[in-house]
């Protein structure tokens, strides 16, 4: 079998499991004893609790207990919380509102958990939960962002007064008042991100027992990064001490940023194994993921772009309302901000910016990181108003784009980030070119000639993955270090063992950690086996989000890799009286070059671990850490090219082709690197035109199952064309920069761009419904007729 | 409660179970078989589905006690990790799953879907709009749409080749 190292098309190590069925995700855990929990959930979007009877759930069949806000908070369990420290402009810190895991005074949001029943079924728990009699007074609700900033607006917290988290900004407001002060051309525009729920289609669930003999917990659940979980969960919320508790991300469906998070249910199991003496195990269903899972974007903005009279950019001003629902969900407050308004400058020479983000609480669901997080946002106004500002001047969107490229590196933006290495020219021309953007016209005509509407919208995104380094998040409010940790395992008889400090939940890393190993050392893939998602196992990790597994996770490897190889090495040379500088590594064998000298890496591995003749003074075995701190963001970036048919008399959008040209740095597996893209497109297209969650002026989300909210289906999309172009990031060993979120990032405003080209009115929000465009058409029917 | 006999991939299985017991409970709690996954709740995601008298049914829309005296189909029935049929080896070959957890459905419907056209009778509009019933977050359905094709054009040719 052919070593599939760097670059393979290696098929997935973990594939065989889930596609027969043995796949191991929480739900699928059975512990002797269990229980099963079921939570009391509030109807109602604001209100007082004012009374919990239980009597009535506890007296029902399997029923072990009813637990409620009271106990919890008896118990010394503390509030959750949100990580990431944000200042006001004015020096004050951002205003945190109490959020309990089981809420025993005010309900802020429909969904709010006020009492949790074990019992031995989980049917018994739901059918306990719906006898259990919450009396409510109801408050008044605010839902919008903008309603929630007004005077005499319900207040959702009183710690937030006026509902204002933070007013915060960044960037030099006098130059862009004097850029726009000289400005030739300004074109202005509202911008609205709607908010999306993520979605991965496996449901949050926890199982967590405890052991009182050992004091001891343990907790599998579904998480992105199991290591802050329990850190979090021991040091904040106090449910038991970091050595006493084990907590397992086992097989876990999908993220998207969603589980990232400590949500209260998780925390709720823990708590309540220990007082009820039994595992217990909790599964959401959809509607509660729907109303408990972190929400994503949401987000009013005010955009205005300055051109000087060569339609070059001389300034962005910004002013943005971002919705954060109603409670600040883990980093949340970095999301509109670090995540966001530091993108602005996109892939342009931007000399002045301004950014004014103000985030707000409504009694809606928690927003935080969804797929891309504040990236998506950035890219879409920015996107827009390119796009805009071209039609505006009357030059094509790609020449006004190119006009203003960054092409010197490094590149410094006025709002931190500092671009390391990119080719825009390069993936514009590749998307350009695979699109046939030339022969758009003959198309649209052609289209014409059927009755039909056709545009074409670009898209040039540029995202920020890996965000470190440690002491600059830190700097920035972080309360953690944003560094990723391995060790690599040399086994007496020569497999290799890795284990990181990353979590994969659909991202492959089995596969294309083990190409890392398989370069290296010349072994074959099933030597290698990659562990993860288990404290008890990996030494402390950060785990899986903002596309940083490669960047960062496998930069780790690399320098765990450095150090075996090292060692390996000096066994080599000495076994075989050569000179370490003379060791070369190639086909499983340690050789010394000129020679036919060789060892095989098992020979060495076993000599290391024999400990009977080895270099003076070195410790036996082949065993490596690392942990890795990058020095800056990685920077990906492309060019997405969306071409619509629109049919006028239905407003229905045909997405007719979709071409990406994707800058990602150095691919190692382009088979998943490809998967990964189709995927983020998907959930982009899916928030262009389907994808929105809608509440009503009470906070009843309207839109609570996937007969309401439209899911992207196989059918409502295309088949893609991709590419990828390599400028290698020089900030890590591999010259990786991250693929994971790209596809989210920059595919909603091409496919806006391209429906407000064919219907040739800017006036279209998301999602782009046929209900909006078909208004839209018509209305541009009859200012035709007129 | 209710006596519910079925085969379950070619096994015959007797349980006692409460009236309400949906067939995917029966499925997974009951039996112990975890393949099959509840993404829902509403019939709509499709990650449950598994074949029953030979159709394909979303076993969270089924009781258990409707399925008495039928042969249901799961993902673990269909083939193993030493002998996969054509539709879980082109799910792999494809890169057709990501995080796993719809794949179970996923494969399920496309036997069906291929079963009910004739092997290499798809094509890529048709495998997109049977693929209607499921849905995936993960793969944009790009290679799953791949994998199902490949996997009947492949099914047509042994097809062939046996005759």
């Amino acid at each position: 079998m052919a070593i599939e190292g760097i670059g393979a098309r290696a098929l997935r190590k973990e594939d065989k499991r889930f596609i027969t069925g043995k796949g191991r995700y929480t739900d699928d855990m059975v512990l002797p004893g269990m229980g099963h929990a079921a939570f009391v959930r509030s109807p109602h979007a604001h209100a007082k609790v004012t009374g919990i009877d239980a009597s009535a759930a506890l007296a029902m069949p399997g029923v072990d207990a009813v637990l409620t806000g009271d106990q919890l908070v008896g118990d010394g369990i503390g509030n959750l919380i949100c990580g990431w420290m944000i200042h006001s402009k004015d020096g004050t810190p951002m205003k945190m509102g109490g959020w309990r895991a089981l809420e025993p005074e005010v309900v802020r949001h429909v969904g709010q958990a006020v009492a949790v029943v074990v019992a031995d079924t989980a049917a018994q728990a739901r059918d306990a939960a719906d006898a259990v009699v919450v009396d409510y007074e109801e408050l008044a609700a605010v839902v919008d962002p903008v309603a929630a900033l007004e005077p005499g607006a319900p207040q959702v917290h009183p710690e937030a007064e006026g509902n204002l988290i933070y007013d915060w900004e960044i960037g030099d407001s006098a130059a862009v008042d004097a850029a726009f002060a000289g400005a030739a051309h300004v074109t202005k525009m509202e911008i609205r991100n709607n908010r999306l729920v993520p979605n991965p289609m496996e449901p949050r669930a926890a199982l967590a027992s405890y052991d009182d003999a050992e004091e001891h917990h343990t907790l599998y659940t579904t998480s992105q990064n199991p290591h802050v979980a329990r850190l979090v969960l021991s040091a904040f919320y106090n449910v038991a001490p970091e050595h006493k508790l084990r907590v397992i991300a086992p097989d876990v469906g999908g993220g998207f940023g969603s589980k990232i998070y400590i949500y209260p249910e998780e925390m709720v199991c823990l708590w309540a194994s220990k007082r009820v003496g039994r595992p217990v195990k909790w599964v959401s269903d959809r509607t509660e993921a729907f109303l408990t899972d972190a929400h994503g974007r949401d987000h009013v903005s005010e955009a205005e772009l300055a051109l000087d009279a060569d339609n070059k950019i001389v300034g962005l001003r910004v002013k943005t309302i971002a919705n954060l629902g109603a409670y600040m969900s883990l980093f949340s407050s970095a999301v509109p901000t670090y995540l966001y308004a530091t993108l602005l400058s996109g892939q342009y020479n931007i000399p002045a910016i301004h950014a004014n983000v103000k985030t707000v609480y409504t009694n809606t669901t928690a927003v935080d990181a969804y797929r891309g997080a504040g990236r998506p946002e950035a890219t879409y106004l920015l996107e827009r108003i390119m796009e805009t500002a071209a039609r505006e001047v009357g030059l094509s969107p790609a020449d006004f784009r190119r006009k203003n490229f960054v092409r010197e590196f490094p590149h410094q933006t006025p709002v931190i980030m500092c671009y390391d290495a990119g080719d825009y020219d390069a993936t514009l021309d590749a998307a350009l070119s695979a699109a046939d953007y030339a022969g758009f016209a003959a198309r649209k005509a052609e289209a014409a000639s059927r009755g039909k509407l056709r545009g074409i919208g670009l898209s040039c995104y540029i995202e920020a993955c890996g965000i470190a380094p440690s002491a600059a998040v830190g700097s920035l409010g972080a309360g953690v270090g944003l560094w990723e940790s391995a060790e690599v395992r040399v086994n007496p008889v020569g497999t290799v063992e890795v284990l990181t400090g990353s979590h994969s939940h659909g991202q492959g890393h089995e596969t294309t950690f083990a190409q890392l190993i398989c370069e290296r050392f010349g072994l074959d893939s099933d030597a290698v086996s990659i562990v993860h998602g288990d404290t008890d196992k990996v030494q402390f990790g950060m785990g899986t989000y903002g596309s940083r597994s490669g960047a960062v996770g496998m930069s780790a490897i690399v320098k765990a890799l450095d150090k075996v190889e090292d060692k390996a090495k000096k066994i080599a040379a000495h076994l075989m009286e050569a000179s370490e500088g003379d060791i070369q590594i190639e086909g499983g064998e340690l050789k010394v070059a000129g020679t036919d000298k060789k060892l095989s890496f098992t020979e060495v591995a076993l000599a290391a671990y024999t400990a009977h003749n080895l270099p003076e003074g070195m410790e036996p075995g082949l065993k490596e850490g690392a942990f890795y701190d990058p020095s800056n963001f990685t920077f990906p970036a492309g060019t997405y090219v969306c071409e619509v048919e629109i049919d006028p008399e239905t407003g229905k959008t045909e997405i007719v082709s979709f071409v990406a040209a994707d800058d990602f740095g150095k691919v190692i597996n382009p088979m998943i690197v490809e998967g990964q893209v189709h995927g983020g497109l998907v959930q982009g297209i899916g928030q262009a035109l389907l994808e929105n969650a809608a509440y009503d002026e009470n906070g009843q989300l309207l839109t609570a199952s996937y007969m309401d909210y439209t899911m992207p289906r196989a059918d409502d999309v295309p088949s893609f064309s991709l590419s990828t172009h390599e400028t290698l990031c020089p900030g890590n060993p591999l010259g990786m920069k991250g693929c994971g979120e790209a596809g989210a990032i920059g595919s909603p405003p091409a496919v806006i761009n391209a429906i407000t080209d064919a219907i040739g009115s800017n006036d279209l929000t998301m999602p782009a419904t046929p209900e909006k465009v078909w208004h839209l058409c018509q209305s541009q029917l009859k200012q035709a007729a007129e | 409660m209710s006596r519910v006999s079925l085969v379950l991939n070619g096994k015959s299985v007797s349980s006692d179970v409460e009236d309400r017991t949906l067939l995917v409970s029966f499925i997974r709690d009951v039996r112990g078989l975890t393949g099959t996954h509840v993404g829902c709740d509403t019939s709509q995601c499709g990650a449950c589905v598994v074949h029953v008298d030979g159709k394909a049914v979303k076993s969270c829309t089924m009781l258990a006690a409707q399925a008495d005296g039928s042969e249901v189909v799961t993902l673990e029935g269909i083939g193993s990790a030493d002998s996969l049929h054509p539709v879980q080896a082109a799910f792999r070959e494809h890169h057709g799953l990501q995080c796993g957890f719809c794949t179970p459905g996923m494969i399920m419907s496309a036997v069906d879907m291929i079963n009910r056209h004739g092997a290499g009778n798809l094509d890529e509009a048709t495998i997109r709009d049977e693929l209607e019933g499921n849905i995936c977050r993960c793969t944009g359905y790009h290679n799953i749409v791949k994998a199902i094709k490949a996997a009947s054009d492949q099914m047509a040719g042994m097809a062939q080749a046996a005759e």
